[in-house]
């Protein structure tokens, strides 16, 4: 056996570190889909008429898709009449403020690092707890509502802001917009919702921590972010699940608009559960995400480190509208075991002199398959759109596999598209070098990866880009022998 | 210090090292030469520990430890290094970056407490001086587009930090022009003490004027074949390595 093939064994050995449930009493939908089913999701959310309405017309247009066949992931067919879209601790029901959340609740977030309570957050952030299918709590709301911005979930936002939901909601991704879009928008249950008023740079950063608990249950939340004319706000979103042989179905939806001047960095750490050695469970991660720069010289910018879930589908997008405005994706995918991940984004440059800038490093080990999908498309009217894109996979073993897969359409002729890929392994001559300075392999292989990965992570803010460099040693821990 | 007896070697199946015995005292500088394919930097991997290589036969003792028992790693930590013919790059990653890790890794084997940042910078600004390395090379990432002269003083310059007892040199002296070899041989001789050990692995003399050996052995075919002081490397200079290996060949008729 080789050198890395020894390193995969043990990579291979190490075990999800947030595989735990707790038993939470739960307000349960009965398990199927049909049009009872959203209406009943919809009136235990005491939603306005038009929003159910949206909801059905949105199952309509669903029931009439078929799933997509065309990413690099093969997965048996998910019973989608087998699940249950909504599972709601009932502990969770409306606390007014933080002190009243339960305890048992809080608990949770405390033993995934996250702590709700305000004094004892680090000051900077701010977070929305999504626990299965609805928000638990959201700190530093009133900080924030001093200058005007919203942050709360997703069912808050429509009761107290409904003429911002209903402006905005499907406006970045149309309800017939894709299978898993389309499903969404009928079933979702909770996300976060955030609102930056016109000049306004959001002090802290805003995150939402979603964790799934429930056992059999989708989760599909819903974002929403709009940034006004000339504001700026950094977003992150983390995520993990229980340890559960059954796959589980995440199938979410964010939006961001960003208006004239206002700027947008979302940034994502994904850690759902990844299924077990041999491949068995995990979370299908069907996530649709887009943003549109509205505006003139507006610019919305993307960083992923995804490192969990069984399979991942994921194509965060910008649609470049204004003239000038910047769309910016990077993006570092791990995939171990037998994950497979088809991720990648999506530029449109519809507006003059848009640019657009992709960095995708795509890192393999055991039996996984990973996948950059991307698109880069010019229209007619969009002239001088630049657009520079790097895609670098790496690869550990040899029973992984690493693929390009990019799209270039461009309609107009000033238009500049650079597109630049690498494949590499990890070398046994860097680990012999390693260790010949005392490095162990197994730190050696973290030194590499996040080397390999620093223009990425290097994106992310502070708190997070520790976090992320983390949790990249230990998704390949072991991986070196 | 370092006591090798009878080592074997090979690479997938094909053998290297047919019998070396050498043994190297501490304040010792031990040259290894020989022609082209005699095993020079099989040995110098197989006391490193480099995993292709397969020891059939034979033992090597390091201060007391069976050196070969030991991981590639743990043989750095107990204070081998080789300094290599060949740098690796490792993109993204520092020199600074790097040597941080490996001297704290070092240091917790050794039982002793991590170098904090300060601390660490300090002591990286004592060793620069050594061996002429300036500040922006260390930022860089290590060995990425560096010229075969700063990978080499690189290479030194890790030496310097990780303190080791034996360092082996594998054909240092190979791509540098005559500036940087004196650089790097200065540094070279600046870090040998009493209680330490250099093994110069050369196919020329030239290296040998600048880092001079005590003892100088001649490998041919997997074995040394013959061991001498300075002047064996002078007369292998003068009249090449042919009339080694035609009185080996002579001998073994």
């Amino acid at each position: 056996m080789s050198k890395d093939n020894k390193i995969l064994e043990e990579l291979t050995s190490k075990d999800y570190e947030h595989g735990w449930s707790v038993n939470l009493e739960a307000d349960e939908a009965p398990i199927g889909l049909n049009e009872d089913i959203i209406r009943w999701i919809s009136a235990k959310k005491e939603e306005p008429e038009w929003l159910l309405e949206w909801r059905l017309k949105a199952f309509n247009n669903w029931l009439t898709m078929t799933e997509p066949v065309w990413a690099n992931v093969h997965y048996p067919k998910i019973d989608l009449q087998g699940l249950r879209y909504y599972s709601a601790p009932k502990k969770s029901n409306k606390p007014k403020s933080l002190d009243e959340i339960d305890p048992e609740l809080l608990q949770i977030y405390e033993r995934l690092g996250i702590n709700l309570n305000e004094q004892k957050r680090l000051q900077g952030i701010a977070v929305d707890a999504v626990l299965d299918s609805v928000s638990v709590g959201t700190t530093f709301k009133e900080t924030l509502s001093k200058l005007g911005i919203i942050f709360c979930s997703f069912s808050e936002a429509v009761h107290e802001h409904p003429e911002l939901v209903k402006k905005y909601l499907g406006s970045v991704v149309p309800m017939t917009d894709n299978y898993y879009a389309a499903l969404n928008s009928a079933v979702f249950s909770d996300g976060s919702f955030c609102y930056i008023p016109t000049g306004v740079r959001c002090p802290m950063e805003l995150s939402t921590y979603f964790r799934i608990n429930a056992a059999n249950t989708g989760q599909f939340e819903r974002t929403l972010i709009i940034a006004d004319e000339g504001s700026y706000v950094s977003y992150l979103e983390g995520c993990t699940a229980p340890q559960r042989d059954e796959n589980q179905l995440h199938a979410a939806v964010v939006e961001i608009y960003a208006a004239k001047n206002a700027e947008v960095k979302y940034s994502t750490v994904q850690n759902w559960y990844p299924g077990d050695k041999s491949g068995k469970g995990g979370i299908y991660n069907f996530v649709t995400k887009r943003g549109i720069c509205a505006g003139d010289h507006s610019k919305i910018s993307w960083t992923q480190v995804e490192t969990g879930s069984a399979v991942t589908w994921k194509y965060p997008s910008c649609i470049l509208k204004g003239d000038y405005s910047i769309g910016e994706f990077y993006s570092v995918a791990v995939t171990n075991n037998y994950q497979q991940a088809d991720t990648g984004t999506k530029m449109i440059h519809i507006g003059k002199n848009t640019r657009s800038r992709i960095v995708s490093k795509g890192i393999s080990a055991g039996r996984s398959q990973n996948s950059y999908r991307g698109q880069v498309q010019v229209m007619k009217r969009a002239s001088n759109a630049r657009n520079f894109s790097q895609c670098d996979s790496l690869l550990m073993g040899d029973r992984c596999g690493a693929h390009t897969f990019p799209y270039i359409d461009i309609q107009n002729p000033t238009a500049k598209v650079e597109h630049e890929a690498t494949t590499s392994k990890i070398g046994e001559d860097q680990l012999f070098y390693c260790n010949q300075r005392g490095i162990s392999t197994e730190d050696a292989v973290a030194l590499i990866v996040n080397g390999y990965a620093k223009e990425v992570l290097n994106q992310l803010p502070m708190e997070f880009a520790v976090e992320a460099q983390k949790l990249l040693a230990l998704t390949l821990e072991g991986s070196v022998g | 210090m370092l006591s090798i007896k009878n080592l074997h070697a090979s690479i997938e199946g094909t053998p290297i090292l047919r019998g070396i015995n050498l043994e190297v005292k501490a304040g010792e500088v031990h040259a290894i030469m020989g022609p082209n394919g005699s095993g020079k930097s099989t040995l110098a991997s197989v006391l490193a520990g480099r995993e292709e290589y397969e020891v059939t036969e034979g033992e090597v003792v390091f201060q007391g430890k069976d050196l070969l028992e030991l991981a590639p790693e743990d043989r750095a930590r107990e204070g081998v290094f080789l300094a290599f013919q060949y740098p690796v790059e490792i993109p993204g990653v520092s020199t600074t970056n790097f040597l941080r890790t490996a001297v704290n890794q070092v240091r917790e084997y050794r039982g002793l407490p991590a170098l904090d940042a300060v601390k660490f910078l300090s002591v990286m600004k004592e060793k620069m001086k050594l061996v002429e390395i300036d500040q922006k090379l260390l930022s860089r990432s290590l060995n990425e587009g560096f010229s075969g002269g700063e990978k080499k003083r690189n290479e030194i310059f890790q030496m310097a930090m990780l303190e080791p007892t034996l360092s082996i040199l594998d054909e240092t002296d190979s791509g540098l022009d005559i500036d940087a070899l004196r650089i790097v041989s200065n540094g070279v001789n600046k870090l040998k003490s009493d209680k330490t050990a250099t093994i110069v692995v050369t196919h020329y003399q030239r290296l040998l004027d600048y880092i001079v050996p005590d003892y100088v052995h001649v490998l041919y075919n997997g074995r040394i074949v013959k061991s001498g002081t300075k002047e064996l490397a002078m007369e292998l200079e003068e009249k090449g390595y042919d009339w080694i290996k035609e009185e080996v060949n002579a001998a073994s008729v």
